[in-house]
This record gives C-alpha cells, sequence and structure tokens, in this order.
C-alpha cells in the first residue's frame, strides 16, 4: 500500500478545504433556513386571524419543502401544539389517540391526548388565502389531477402577479380541458391590464365562457362610477365588453330555462310517485283516502328501519327497502280496505273521514312505537353531490335517480295495468262496476288488492323521498295536498294523466317561483287548478263511457 | 230513616274534605314548574333538548333542597309545533295545572300566540330563543339575543371581516325572519348597500324543495361581487337547505352562510362535511372553554345518559333563566308572579362564558355576541367575538316605527314600549 506521500496530503488538505467552503454556506444556509421557519411557524400561535395571514403568507415565500406540508395540514385541520411547551404539530388519529409529529421536521413524537392538543384555528378567510397559495406552487405539478384543482382554485380569485406562471404552466401544458382553463384565468388578468389589442382578445375569449368568473369580470369593467360614467376610458373596450357580456347573457338564461326545466321535471317525478297510487285508488273506486300520504311516511320509516339493520351498506339497503316498503305499505292498505273502507262502500263522506282518523292513528302510531322527532336516513354517496353538464349547468344526482326512478314505477305500472289478468280485472271495475261482477270478477278481491296496489305504490314513493326530505310522523302530511292536485287535475282513466298532470304542475311551480317566491308560486298553481276544474270537473283524461261517475 | 241517610252523609263529606285537604296539603308541598315546548312537529329538532334542560335544572334544583323550603315539581305539555295550541297549553298549565313560572317556546309565532294568554291570567313567561325584537311584556323575560346581540354584529362581521357586498336575506315565512329581515334591510341601506345588491326569499316552514332557491343564490353570488348569505331559516327546514348547499357545491369560501337558529342541536342531525367554514352567530357555543361550560357540559352529560349530545345557546338561556329565576324568587320570598317580576330586575348570575349575565330593566340580559364557523364535527368554533357584553334592546333603532321606543319595567315609568320623543306609554 502506498502511503499518502506529503504532496498526497496537501491535494487531500486543499481538496477537503475546499468541500467544507462550498458545502458549509449551504449547511449553514440550511439551518438558517430551518431557523426561519421555525421562527415563522411560532408566529402561527397568535389569536388574531389577521396575524395567522401574514404568518402564512411567510411562510409560504419562505419556499421551505416543509411550508407545504404545514399549509396542508392547517387547511386540513391537523396542525395543533402541545400545551405544555407550544410545539407545533402535526397530528394523525388512529385507534389509540392523536399520533403526533413535530411541524417543524417531521418528526414524531409518539401518541398524546386530544387534552394535551390544542387545534390551530382558521376561518374561512384564512383557508381561502392558504388554498391560493398552495395553488399557486401546484399548478407547475407533474399530476394533472393537482393541476386541475390548483387552476380551478386560482380561477376564484385570480392574482395578477401570477400571469407569468400562469404563460408558463400554458406552455408546459398538453391536455386540452386544462388548456382551456388556463387560458381563461390569462385572460382574467389581461382584461385588465394589458395593451389594447391583448385586452380585446381576452374579452373575446370571456365572451365565450361559461364560468361565473369570466361574466363576472365583464361586469366588473362596466363598472360606473357614482355618476353612471363609466370607469373604462377605452371606448373600444366598452363595446367589446357589452357585446361579450350581451353573448354570455343569452347563454346563460338558455342554460337557466333547461336548468329551470329539470327542477320541474324532479318535482314533477315526485308528485308522480306521490299520486299514481292514489289515482289508481281513487280510479278504481271512488275511494277518497286521507291516509294515502301515511302510506309513504310508512315507506320513508321502513328505508330508515332497514339502515338501521344493514348500516354497513347503505346503497344496499336502498335496494332492499324499495320492495319492502311495497310489502309493508301494501299490507297496511289491505288492512285498512279490508277491516274500513268495505264497510263504507257508496259512503264517500264518510270514508274521507275514516281514513282521516286512520292517518292521525299512523301518525301517532309512530310517533309512539319510533319516535316523536325526525329520524336520520342516510344518503348513499352515489346520490349526493351533482353531474356538473357545463359551468352554468349543473344537476344534483339524487334527483337524477328519482326521476328515472319515477319513470321505471310509472312503466311497471303501466304494464301491471296492461299486461296482467290483475291489471284486467282492474281496469274492468273501474270501467264498469256492475258488468265487471255480472262477468265473473270477484269485485270485492279487485277492491282490496287495487287498494294494497295503490299504497304499496305510495310506500315507495316513500323510500324516494326519503332521500330528499326529513322523514318524521308528518311526512305524509307535507304531500298529501299535492297527491290530490295530481289526481284532480289529471283524472282518473288512465295513468298517463297522472304522469302529464304532475310533469305539468311541477314545471308550472318551479317556472313561477323564481319570480313569485315559493309560496306565491304554490298558491297560483292552485287558483289555476280550480279554475280549471270549473271548466273540465273530470280533469285532463276524465272517464269516458257511461258508467263514469256512476260506481 | 233519615239519620241513615245523615249518617251516609256525614261520612261522605268527611272523607271528601279529609281527601280534598289531603290533597291541597300534598299540592302545596311542591312548587309547579311549566315547560312548554314543541315535542313534535317541524320544531321537536330544535325544541326537545330544551325540554330535557329544565328538566335537568328542576333536578338540580331539588338536589339543593328546592325553592322555599318546597319541591319543585316540573310539567311539560307537548305543544306540538303547532301555534294556537301553544296558547291552549299555556291556559292549561295556568289554570289547571296551577304553575307558577312557565319555560318555553321557540318560535315568535309560538310566543305572540302565548302573550296575550299570559298576560291576562298574569303569568310569568321565561323565553330563553333569540328573536326579532319590537316587543317587552310584563309577563316575560327574553333571555336569548334581540337582534343587536346577534343580527347585527353578525352583518357587521360579513361586512368589515369577510367584505361582503351583495347580501341574501332568506327566512322561513313568520314574524320572526320578516321582522329581522326588515330592520336588516333598514340597517344595510343606511349602510349604503344598494337595493339591487339585497336578496330576500321566505319559504314556509317545512320547506324541502330547495332547487331553485339554492341554485338562485348560487347565480346571484356569482356576479364578481362577494356576497354572503344571512339565514332565518327555521326548525328541520335547515336540514334538506344545508344539504342542498353541499349537493351544488356551495364552498363557504365562496358565500358563507350566517344562521341565527342553527346551533350544536340542528347540526348534530346532518352530516356536516360539507358545511365547514358557515358561520353561527349566537352568544354561547359548546365549544367555549371555561370551567362553568365544563361543568355544565358534564352535568348534562350525565343528566342526559348520553356523552354524545351537545349543548347550545338556547340551552345556555334556559340555565340563565332558571337560575335567576330561583334567585329572585328567594329574593321576593314568594313566587307569585308580581313579586318574583320585580325581584327579577338587577338580578346577576355566572353565565357559561366566563362572564356575569344581568337582568336589565326591559326583561332583556346583556349577552357576548359570538360568531363561530361550523367544524367538521358539528362544533361550532368561535372567530370573532365583542369585547364585553352587549345590553339588549327590545325596541330596534334602525326601524321608524320602533327607534324612539324604550322598555323599562321599574318605576316611575313601568311600561313596555314608552315614547321618549311623546313621553307616553304607547297603548300596546
Amino acid at each position: 500500500m502506498k502511503f499518502p506521500s506529503r504532496k498526497n496530503a496537501l491535494y487531500l488538505r486543499l481538496i477537503s478545504f475546499i468541500f467544507i467552503l462550498f458545502v458549509s454556506p449551504n449547511l449553514i444556509a440550511n439551518s438558517d433556513h430551518t431557523n426561519q421557519l421555525n421562527e415563522t411557524i411560532s408566529t402561527l400561535l397568535v389569536k388574531s386571524f389577521k396575524q395567522k395571514t401574514q404568518a402564512v403568507k411567510a411562510l409560504a415565500e419562505l419556499d421551505h419543502p416543509q411550508s407545504m406540508v404545514i399549509l396542508e395540514a392547517l387547511l386540513d385541520t391537523k396542525l395543533y401544539y402541545q400545551r405544555a411547551d407550544k410545539t407545533i404539530v402535526i397530528i394523525h388519529k388512529n385507534d389509540q389517540g392523536y399520533a403526533i409529529k413535530k411541524a417543524l421536521n417531521n418528526k414524531s413524537l409518539g401518541i398524546v391526548k386530544k387534552k394535551s392538543l390544542k387545534k390551530i384555528t382558521t376561518n374561512n378567510k384564512l383557508r381561502k388565502t392558504i388554498r391560493s397559495l398552495l395553488a399557486q406552487k401546484k399548478i407547475l405539478n407533474n399530476d394533472l389531477s393537482i393541476r386541475q384543482a390548483a387552476i380551478k382554485e386560482i380561477l376564484t380569485k385570480t392574482d395578477p402577479s401570477l400571469l407569468s406562471t400562469l404563460q408558463d404552466a400554458r406552455n408546459k401544458e398538453k391536455v386540452a380541458a386544462q388548456q382551456e382553463l388556463l387560458d381563461l384565468a390569462i385572460a382574467l388578468i389581461q382584461a385588465d391590464n394589458a395593451e389594447t389589442e391583448t385586452r380585446l382578445s381576452a374579452i373575446n375569449l370571456l365572451g365565450s365562457s361559461l364560468y361565473p368568473v369570466a361574466r363576472g369580470k365583464l361586469q366588473e369593467l362596466l363598472n360606473t362610477n357614482g355618476q353612471g360614467e363609466f370607469l373604462e376610458t377605452n371606448e373600444q373596450i366598452i363595446t367589446a365588453t357589452q357585446s361579450a357580456l350581451k353573448k354570455i347573457n343569452g347563454k346563460l338564461s338558455f342554460f337557466n330555462n333547461i336548468e329551470t326545466l329539470f327542477f320541474g321535471l324532479s318535482l314533477g317525478s315526485v308528485l308522480l310517485l306521490s299520486a299514481i297510487g292514489l289515482a289508481i285508488t281513487f280510479g278504481v273506486m271512488g275511494v277518497i283516502n286521507m291516509a294515502h300520504g301515511e302510506m309513504m311516511m310508512l315507506g320513508a320509516y321502513t328505508t330508515y328501519l332497514i339502515q338501521q339493520v344493514m348500516p354497513n351498506s347503505i346503497g344496499l339497503s336502498l335496494l332492499v327497502a324499495i320492495p319492502a316498503a311495497f310489502m309493508v305499505a301494501g299490507l297496511f292498505g289491505i288492512a285498512i280496505e279490508r277491516g274500513i273502507i268495505r264497510h263504507l262502500y257508496g259512503r264517500p263522506l264518510e270514508t274521507l273521514l275514516a281514513t282521516f282518523g286512520i292517518s292521525l292513528l299512523l301518525q301517532q302510531m309512530v310517533r309512539t312505537l319510533i319516535s316523536a322527532q325526525n329520524v336520520a336516513v342516510v344518503t348513499p354517496s352515489w346520490l349526493s353531490g351533482s353531474l356538473i353538464i357545463n359551468p352554468a349547468f349543473s344537476i344534483t344526482y339524487n334527483r337524477i335517480y328519482i326521476f328515472f326512478f319515477a319513470l321505471i314505477v310509472f312503466a311497471l305500472l303501466l304494464a301491471i295495468l296492461k299486461k296482467t289478468t290483475l291489471g284486467l280485472q282492474v281496469r274492468a271495475v273501474a270501467q264498469n262496476r256492475g258488468m265487471a261482477t255480472a262477468m265473473g270478477i270477484k269485485t270485492k278481491w279487485v277492491d282490496s288488492l287495487t287498494f294494497g296496489l295503490g299504497s304499496g305504490v305510495a310506500g315507495v314513493a316513500g323510500v324516494a323521498l326519503s332521500q330528499l326530505t326529513n322523514v318524521g310522523p308528518n311526512l305524509g302530511q307535507a304531500y298529501i295536498i299535492d297527491s290530490f292536485m295530481v289526481v284532480v287535475f289529471g283524472g282518473v282513466e288512465n295513468i298517463w294523466g297522472t304522469l302529464v298532470a304532475a310533469m305539468t304542475l311541477g314545471v308550472a311551480n318551479k317556472f313561477l317561483e323564481p319570480w313569485a317566491g315559493a309560496v306565491m308560486a304554490k298558491i297560483i298553481v292552485l287558483v289555476f287548478l280550480i279554475l280549471f276544474i270549473q271548466k273540465r270537473p273530470n280533469g285532463l283524461f276524465p272517464q269516458k263511457g257511461r258508467s263514469s261517475g256512476g260506481h | 230513616m233519615v239519620t241513615k241517610t245523615l249518617k251516609k252523609l256525614v261520612i261522605a263529606s268527611a272523607i271528601t274534605a279529609s281527601t280534598m285537604a289531603a290533597g291541597m296539603a300534598w299540592a302545596a308541598d311542591t312548587i309547579k314548574v311549566g315547560v312548554l315546548h314543541s315535542l313534535s312537529g317541524t320544531m321537536a329538532i330544535s325544541e326537545t333538548t330544551l325540554k330535557d334542560t329544565v328538566l335537568m335544572m328542576v333536578e338540580e334544583q331539588n338536589k339543593k333542597g328546592g325553592l322555599l323550603g318546597k319541591k319543585l315539581e316540573a310539567v311539560v305539555v307537548d305543544p306540538a309545533s303547532n301555534w294556537p295550541l301553544f296558547a291552549e297549553k299555556t291556559r292549561e298549565l295556568i289554570e289547571k295545572e296551577k304553575v307558577d313560572v312557565i319555560f318555553g317556546c321557540w318560535t315568535s309565532v309560538s310566543r305572540k300566540s302565548v302573550l296575550p294568554v299570559i298576560e291576562e291570567l298574569n303569568g310569568l313567561l321565561f323565553y330563553p330563543v333569540q328573536y326579532e325584537g319590537e316587543e317587552s311584556s310584563k309577563n316575560v323575560f327574553y333571555t336569548g339575543a334581540a337582534p343587536n346581540q346577534q343580527a347585527i354584529p353578525a352583518v357587521d362581521y360579513l361586512m368589515n371581516e369577510v367584505g361582503a357586498k351583495r347580501w341574501v336575506l332568506a327566512g322561513t315565512d313568520y314574524v320572526y325572519p320578516r321582522t329581522t329581515n326588515k330592520i336588516l334591510e333598514a340597517y344595510l341601506i343606511a349602510k349604503g348597500v344598494k337595493k339591487e345588491d339585497i336578496m330576500i326569499n321566505y319559504t314556509p316552514f317545512g320547506h324541502s324543495d330547495w332547487q331553485s332557491i339554492v341554485s338562485d343564490i348560487k347565480k346571484f353570488g356569482s356576479q364578481g361581487k362577494k356576497t354572503a348569505v344571512v339565514s332565518t331559516i327555521n326548525g328541520d327546514a335547515n336540514v334538506p337547505f344545508y344539504k342542498e348547499l353541499g349537493n351544488q357545491n356551495i364552498s363557504s369560501e365562496e358565500i358563507p352562510v350566517v344562521a341565527f337558529s342553527v346551533g350544536e342541536e340542528e347540526l348534530s342531525g346532518i352530516d356536516t362535511k360539507p358545511l365547514v367554514g358557515h358561520l353561527a352567530a349566537w352568544n354561547y357555543f359548546m365549544s367555549v372553554e371555561n370551567a362553568e361550560n365544563e361543568a355544565f357540559i358534564k352535568q348534562w352529560h350525565a343528566f342526559i345518559k348520553n356523552e354524545k349530545r351537545v349543548t347550545n345557546d338556547p340551552m345556555e338561556a334556559t340555565y340563565i333563566g332558571f337560575n335567576m329565576w330561583a334567585k329572585a324568587v328567594e329574593k321576593a320570598k314568594s313566587t307569585k308572579t308580581d313579586a318574583v317580576e320585580q325581584a327579577m330586575i338587577g338580578i346577576e348570575v355566572p353565565n357559561l362564558t366566563g362572564g356575569k349575565a344581568v337582568m336589565n330593566k326591559n326583561h332583556h340580559l346583556s349577552k357576548p355576541v359570538l360568531i363561530g364557523e361550523i367544524q367538521e364535527d358539528g362544533q361550532i368554533e368561535t372567530v370573532w367575538s365583542t369585547e364585553g357584553t352587549v345590553p339588549g334592546d327590545a325596541w330596534s333603532d334602525f326601524l321608524p316605527v320602533s327607534m324612539d321606543l324604550v322598555s323599562d319595567w321599574t318605576s316611575p315609568i313601568k311600561c313596555g314600549n314608552f315614547n321618549t320623543k311623546t313621553k307616553k306609554c304607547s297603548a300596546n
């Protein structure tokens, strides 16, 4: 082995000296950086939100790799401090308690009790600031979904200082949808301050965007001072903005109308589900069933009870609840028919009173057996949230599913009535009871089954309602009047009448609501209905033939 | 023959008299406390917990030996969110059950129904819920917030801290939201907000189809100016309202909603994840840390036998009201309405936010104002609060009809709506 000669030793010393010269500043800088980080973090311990905002901004500016981690934790309500020594920690909840690690360097500090920690609180404004700061860093991330979230955040409040970052991101971007959003963000900035040419093309781009921020920006450009004069001095800009705004407004009102139409159809589908059972019982037997709402309530409570039995599969519980609710409500219906209604055959007023009494009984039964208060029916995750078709138009999932559900129930009922023997008999009894008896149809049987069918459908409606509204003993009361309105309007000849009536009333109600208010809209629809039945007492689709009205 | 009937008569009357005497003696041994809260219907979600709070306070007081040497007995009735039934039940409590005090009501319409009855029968009502003001009755003690202790500070917070420029005032269709919105509209316009930047909207109790309204709020709030929603929606209509806000993705950072009638109890039944950051304005939150509140929460959990139950502002108001009533009864050495009413003025008891509550001449309390944000676990955390307490003003300074009125139930004025300009007591 060659021993280091004097020359080599000299070289070694020189190299290590140079090494120290270059590396140590970095090391010092790093420890400096960490010290700065430590100082900045501790400013988060203040109470005032204004000061916290300054601390957060300083943290972001520091650009330490740990800054992002700390800001994310603060946003997630996972940044706490130990009451004892004020060390700032990031928590992770597990079965044993709160696992904490030091915010400064992610060093684990073990598991502690909640009582030893105090949360570092945020408010809306602070969280918004943090989100913007994080988004600015994330806009150039490699992961597409992170970039998408970042641009969405930036669009809510475009800071002009981001222009170069955005343009940089745009140049690097390959995905078309993301490019569109980046162009929009850039246009939002350039509409305000750039040369006229750039401004005009920015305004043009904004004019073809359906995002609410685009419209907001255009309106901002047309702001006037106290005397009504435009704050913007460039005539070209004003004209361009006005025409762009006109373009957007036209599109927006179009989508607005479609949205209202959808709201109306979804309200109509709820009305359809509520009323269709009533149309059948009213049509066949001429019985005014005031307990119909309670059948829906029983269906909703069946959903609740099934969810109690299968708490881990909420989605499946809904599917199980549909036939279960049908059976429960149907059986109650048959019991009511056999027990009370058949004895009051031919006496409509007594039937009305009797069924009203039954409705009170059923409400009190539920209050006593379960609870007087509302019960919580869980909505599965696939029913929450909305489907975003474009920035100006989105529909909530629960209403979409219920709309198609109502149509399926309608189609099934139509099939039962048109294709099965029971359906044939039901229609026969509805058209001419005397003749049907003469033909050998057991009308008493048909009556019971019809009532059961109508009530069962109401039960199924209750399952749908449990996803839209509070489930309580009074649920039926909210829908009974609407159900009768639909049946009166649609007539009792065939259930197509119920479909048309339900959708018409729903759409009319929703188109009136924006300018008349929820309460007034209902009143107007009711008044219209009263006037309508003066002209056509038997509804849209009255029963034909000599037997109509002569049960 | 006559002697036999006479003997029977004497024995019968003796028995009747002794039972009656025994009955009266038995009845005279307890002080009856009426509880008039809806235990069913649309308001049950909010009021049931207040009934339990009164029962807990009665039990606690009885452990301390009752009042004036007698035990307290709670008489609970259910007016079922039916406003005329509130009036009937009040009459039943006072005339039939002979209660000495009633703790009850939530909606202002229920209180307005009770008012003529309680004034006619000279009863005593402790009303623990925030309301719209414009009232001050000799027979009612208002331990909840008046608009200047809740609504106005909340609007100030939104204007100054959040920077709101457009306003949606959404309420249930009855007297409290209508009056509060009148006050707020006048206040906003006085502060320079234009009429087209204010959208007012009313819905019936129990309204569940919020699609169009929430969509309208979204559109109204996307016009480029920061928009905030002030919600006076009451009862279980709040549940589908907040669900729809979540479904249509209205985040609290874009369009914050501040509610005046939603607290920890109403939130305990819903999934609060989509609601994080939306606001509530009260004079107490369960999350406030101090010794009295911790003790109260512990006592509540032990009484209701459920560690998951929450406490809220109307419960604190019930707690304050009950303690004040007990103190006033001991001061007046009587449970008679007139004596207690006079003794109440100036009574001080600790509140649950670390300070003291004092009953003022206008039958309102001085309370601190807390604005809080809803957290993921359904708790509400304070983000802003007043330095000290704000004395309740029964007659709003922002409405022309009430700006000159004050309420003062001490001598010499002894009037609920005294006009300071004409120096006359205006007839109700």
